[in-house]
């Protein structure tokens, strides 16, 4: 324990993993990262390679050329010809799914990483992580029979019970609803607190990197493309792609017109179209050619010409098709350029939305985010 | 009788040799990624859609006195394999393969890898994790090899005939008993076989059908 706590675990992981899948397509992932101790966010859009990664990490797939080294230990280095085996690793990895074992029960399945333990040892220790978790009722029950966000909670505790050295989690929360998440959060950091390790969380949602986020990699397209604290790294998108990954559904190219210094403010005309947007003024001169990102949850739609509004941008277009994804509706708007909108599937039904209807787009000026090319 | 007994004898044997070889051959096929691997699931394949007689000829060719395997045979125990019951064995153990391996890696293959994933992470061995995860979650497929290859095995004819010949106590099996029956006109005595072999094999599909029914079954699931 004293060691522990004297020499700061950390995890430094740069390597290199090339795919030539004649399904999937060639893919490559070069990775270049360290974690220190406490919550880092891998944040990406899907296929960014975020499973990937951590399977790298793990030592489920053998990266090309990889040089990674956990606290001073190295789990592969290609340079020395140095591969631990994934069951040497000492990594806590849970996955997407539980991926429980079906014919053990929860108490079974958490004592199962506890074979040097001996049998009475690993009962308690089981029971400690379960209750750590807040499951401790479910010990003598299949997986079969708990429900998705008990079987998550039984996988942390399962994949934690094993004394990891640092703890890789895919998407651990995926499907649970907000206030389940934040629990089981707040157990995971309350379970780290003396710990101290570094904890890898993958996610591609907004809201968990808000909630949980102390620092943030930012992955695309099998590339680390940005780092740094969550406002920085995903408020402020730089790369074109990465905006996207920010859940940035609209790209828009324009031309800067007018720059109105005094309100901060410049105007731009969407390429191709008449259409004008106010946006937040960057350094760019007027003739410039920028990129503007704008999430389609941040536009506003009205069946009728809104007036006495804050926003600036009001634009008219019309609906170009419409596509219920989940408990969100999907609206195509046809404004000089097309537009993703998303709405709620009662506001759709309330405005009697329709394809081909006639519709007011409603931006403010600081939901156009300005992004390099 | 005494034809049914060798048939059974000859059944439980090669279920039991069936299952040892066939578990490593299962598992390398459902792990490896290997490109050729479709030759060797061809090869195990070939007792399905060859014609006994064909597989026979070969193996009796192989097991003679001039065969690879009958001189290797000569050489170690003095006589041939073919005409003998350890040759029938041999042959029924070729023959019944992929009546073992198939259901093996069938329930190999449907075990979700992630859970095999999860106990290396977890600090298991590939062995143990062979053990108390791909093995507990493939016990459907094991039932359905082993009943397969023992039903198999003592419903054959062709291979049985050309390799064993028809040697009372030694190679005679009771679908060879039935033949010599019908040939001799003992009508009496081949239905006595016929409905002790019919009723056996109702009760070995029985059981695979209430044990399982989504390995090896023709009929859709339920």
């Amino acid at each position: 324990m004293i060691a522990a706590n004297s020499t700061r675990a950390r995890l430094e992981a740069q390597f290199r993993f090339q795919r030539a899948g004649p399904r999937h397509g060639a893919f490559e992932l070069a990775a270049n990262f360290r974690l220190d101790p406490g919550i880092t966010i891998l944040f990406g859009p899907s296929g960014a390679g975020k499973s990937t990664l951590l399977d790298c990490i793990a030592g489920l797939l053998k990266p090309s050329s990889a040089r990674i080294i956990l606290s001073g230990e190295t789990l592969h280095d290609t340079a020395t010809n140095t591969f631990l085996p994934p069951q040497a690793r000492g990594l806590a990895y849970l996955f997407q799914e539980p991926a429980l074992f079906p014919h053990l029960s929860v108490e079974q399945n958490v004592a199962f990483g506890l074979q040097e333990l001996a049998p009475p040892d690993r009962t308690n220790r089981a029971q400690d992580l379960l209750t750590a978790f807040r499951v401790e009722r479910l010990a003598a029950r299949k997986p079969a029979e708990i429900s998705g966000g008990e079987a998550q909670r039984v996988a942390l505790a399962r994949a934690l019970a094993t004394s990891p050295r640092a703890v890789l989690l895919d998407e651990p929360l995926k499907g649970l609803d907000a206030e389940l998440k934040s629990a089981i959060v707040d157990d995971l950091r309350a379970w780290n607190r003396a710990r101290q390790l570094p904890i890898l969380y993958v996610t591609h949602q907004r809201d968990e990197v808000d909630a949980l986020g102390e620092r943030v990699i930012a992955i695309d397209r099998g590339h680390i493309v940005a780092e740094g604290a969550p406002h920085a790294v995903l408020d402020a998108p730089r790369k074109k792609r990465l905006a996207y990954a920010a859940g940035f559904e609209n790209h828009l190219s324009a031309v800067v017109q007018d720059i109105r210094e005094p309100d901060g403010v410049m105007r731009v005309r969407l390429a191709g179209s008449e259409t004008e947007l106010e946006v937040p003024l960057a350094y760019a001169a007027v003739g410039n050619r920028v990129h503007i990102a704008i999430r389609a949850g941040d536009i506003l739609l009205a069946s009728r010409k809104p007036e006495g509004l804050s926003a600036r941008n009001v634009l008219e277009g019309t609906i170009a098709s419409l596509e219920t994804i989940g408990t969100t509706v999907v609206c195509r708007v046809n404004a000089g350029a097309m537009f993703l909108v998303h709405v709620t599937p009662g506001a759709a039904r309330s405005l009697e939305l329709v394809a081909g209807q006639c519709v007011w787009l409603v931006i403010k000026t600081h939901s156009c985010h300005l992004v390099e090319d | 009788m005494e034809a049914l007994w060798l048939s059974i004898l000859l059944a439980v044997l090669v279920a039991a040799i069936l299952l040892v070889l066939a578990v490593p051959l299962a598992y390398w096929l459902s792990q490896t990624t290997w490109r050729a691997k479709f030759l060797i699931e061809s090869v195990i394949a070939l007792p399905l859609v060859l014609p006994p007689t064909v597989l026979g000829f070969y193996l009796l060719t192989a097991m003679g006195a001039n065969g690879l395997l009958g001189k290797l045979w000569m050489a170690w125990f003095g006589h041939t394999l073919a005409f003998t019951f350890t040759g029938l064995v041999v042959a029924s153990v070729l023959y019944s393969l992929p009546f073992a391996v198939q259901p093996l890696l069938m329930a190999f293959e449907g075990v979700d890898p992630r859970l095999l994933h999860a106990a290396l992470v977890l600090g298991a061995s590939r062995w143990r994790s062979f053990r108390q995860v791909l093995l507990p979650l493939s016990v459907p497929g094991f039932i359905t090899a082993a009943v397969l290859s023992f039903a198999h095995t003592l419903g054959e004819f062709g291979v049985v005939l050309m390799v064993g010949g028809n040697i009372p106590g030694v190679t005679r099996t009771v679908s060879i008993d039935i033949y010599d029956h019908v040939q001799s006109l003992d009508y009496a005595a081949a239905n006595r076989m016929a409905i002790a072999l019919l009723l056996i094999s109702f009760a070995v599909l029985s059981t695979i059908y209430a044990v399982n029914r989504r390995v090896w079954s023709p009929w859709p699931n339920r």
